[in-house]
């Protein structure tokens, strides 16, 4: 709607009110973040480091701008929601944090390191939830977890017990030894998860995890990732369209909207800025874009389509 | 849930101490072949299925074609010159179609999750050319069997049996590779059907697998002797049935190829996560 005051708030550094205590969670979660530095060669191991920092980040698809002028500072042992509808740019932002694609260097930084010019060190940094509901089918659950711990470097002796634990921590452990390709989706999105967190990732990247998901099954998403930030510190980077979540899991929260940030702040913050009281994230969010989030845009439901296709086959 | 408190339960919580340098490709080339075998492991029903068309090649066309003598193979039974040509087809027709594996892998979201993991892209490829290369051994041994059984005479040397097993592996994947290396330019599992149909085929008749290159047209020749499958069968051929022989040269050129290939379809993979 009105430009200038979205630069206004992306410009200035997030406002970070002790965000793990409103979750009730460990308040000395945070403080334990560095003490995970140790295996982080590139890594000065300093508290002031930001998670994720993208500064003026810009992904074009040929004429098509998706991500525009993009900052984004996520804080360590925050949880930090990028909201938006389906469209808006978050599915392409959150791939060129990962390294999916191709950014010049300086644009995006995790942990200080610069996903351009190492982004294998990056990727060490890393856990990530697709928007897709993935898991490789012709494996059993346990199977699927345990690549991962290999492919992060656990070491053999401790892998058998690691992801067993992952599994138990996301409910999977009565499901492991059957393949994943008889899952249903809520488990799917949990296993995942598993394969996320086994490798004790400094920043969990979640695209829409909860998309597609029934509401006992997104409860128990956002549970099991409450839990392992609570006993690590993890920072946590997710996108989603849901407010409510948002507005309940969410440190801090930036709205995306036609590839832009329009405004950044906590919930309440973002909350109290319409001035009216009782007003939503969903009043904030056309507030700040003059449009609701039930308004498919250009890219459509695209998306969202290949997730149900993929669920379809997994089953 | 209410088994133990949560930093008991949190047992991978703790942080690993990641490999870097160079012992990373080799780690990573590991792991994706144990994956690979485990998923073989799982579902069998497609080595059974894959063992028919090498034995009836060898059965009907191969019987048939040994008693019309209608291809000139000098001293060598032409079952005997046929069945190290099976091998190496049989393998090629498994390869061919690794592309579309890794797209289907792409469409599931499990390639894109691969790829933000510290692998390195040859590694996730290998992985696949390593898995190629298993399912065509378990082909070859299947046509070694029943070679065998019709009575043609091979080698029970396990040094050459242990370099036919290099070649086929060698073999399916410079092929895996190549149907890679096309995924990743087409982009779409449908391309890339057709491309694999349009290939496998004249890579097949304008190599040696059926018949010597001397009775084919000038024309093909030359195409003969850079088509890869080529020299796969004149190496399985020599250390086989003990014809042709170029070894040295056979494995160079295979070697070669698959380092060619593995590099490209590597440089090719990120494109699909796009």
């Amino acid at each position: 709607m009105s430009a200038s005051v979205d630069n206004a708030d992306t410009n200035a550094p997030p406002p970070v009110a002790a965000p793990a205590q409103a979750r009730g969670s460990d308040p000395g979660a945070a403080d334990a973040d560095p003490g995970l530095n140790a295996n982080v060669d590139a890594d000065p191991g300093s508290g002031a480091v930001p998670a994720l920092q993208c500064t003026g980040l810009v992904y074009a698809f040929k004429q098509f701008r998706a991500v525009d002028e993009v900052d984004l500072l996520v804080e360590p042992g925050t949880v930090y929601g990028l909201l938006g509808p389906n469209g808006a740019g978050k599915t392409t932002a959150i791939r060129a944090i990962t390294t999916l694609l191709p950014v010049p260097p300086r644009m995006v930084r995790v942990f200080g390191i610069d996903a351009a010019r190492d982004p294998m060190a990056v990727r060490r940094l890393l856990g990530y939830v697709p928007q897709q509901l993935s898991a490789d089918s012709a494996l059993t659950g346990r199977e699927n977890v345990a690549m991962f711990a290999r492919l992060f470097d656990v070491p053999s002796k401790r892998r058998a017990a690691r992801v067993a634990s992952a599994l138990d921590a996301v409910g999977l452990s009565d499901a492991a030894d059957r393949m994943a390709g008889t899952y249903s989706g809520g488990m799917i999105r949990r296993l995942e998860l598993a394969q996320a967190l086994v490798s004790a990732p400094r920043l969990l990247i979640l695209d829409e995890p909860t998309i597609g998901l029934d509401p006992i099954a997104r409860a128990s998403v956002w549970e099991r990732i409450g839990e392992v930030r609570a006993a690590t510190g993890m920072t946590v980077f997710v996108t989603t369209h849901y407010m409510d979540e948002a507005d309940q899991y969410c440190d801090l929260i930036s709205l995306m909207h036609r590839a832009k940030i329009r405004a950044t702040g906590t919930p309440a913050e973002l909350k109290a800025s319409l001035g009216s009281p009782g007003a939503t994230l969903e009043d904030v969010f056309r507030h700040y874009t003059g449009d609701t989030l039930d308004e498919p845009t250009r890219e459509g439901f695209r998306d969202v389509r290949s997730t149900r296709r993929t669920a379809a086959r997994l089953r | 849930m209410s088994v133990a408190p949560v930093e008991q339960r949190l047992g991978f919580a703790e942080p690993v101490a990641l490999r870097t340098g160079w012992r990373v490709l080799p780690s990573r080339i590991f792991t994706l072949c144990v994956v690979e075998l485990q998923k073989i492991r799982h579902d069998r029903t497609e080595i059974y299925t894959r063992a028919i068309q090498p034995v009836l090649w060898l059965a009907v066309y191969g019987e048939t074609f040994t008693r019309i003598r209608a291809i000139p193979t000098g001293k060598v039974p032409y079952l005997d010159y046929l069945a190290p040509g099976i091998i190496a087809q049989s393998a090629m027709f498994i390869a061919i179609f690794y592309g579309i594996q890794i797209i289907w892998e792409r469409d599931a979201g499990v390639l894109t999750k691969l790829l933000v993991t510290p692998t390195p892209r040859a590694a996730l490829i290998t992985g696949k050319a390593f898995a190629a290369g298993v399912k065509a051994l378990i082909q070859a041994l299947v046509v070694l069997v029943f070679a065998a059984i019709l009575g043609v005479g091979m080698t029970a040397n396990p040094l050459k049996l242990l370099g036919v097993a290099v070649l086929v592996v060698l073999g399916s994947g410079f092929f895996s590779c190549l149907s890679m290396s096309i995924a990743g330019i087409v982009l779409s599992r449908d391309r890339l059907m057709g491309i694999g149909q349009a290939i496998t085929m004249p890579l097949f008749f304008s190599s040696t697998a059926l018949y010597p290159i001397s009775v084919m047209p000038g024309w093909l020749q030359p195409i003969t002797r850079v088509n890869p499958l080529t020299y796969e069968v004149d190496g399985l051929r020599s250390l086989l049935i003990g014809t042709g022989g170029h070894l040295p040269l056979d494995f160079a050129v295979l070697f070669g190829a698959t380092v060619l290939s593995i590099t490209a379809a590597s440089a090719l993979l990120p494109r699909l996560a796009r």
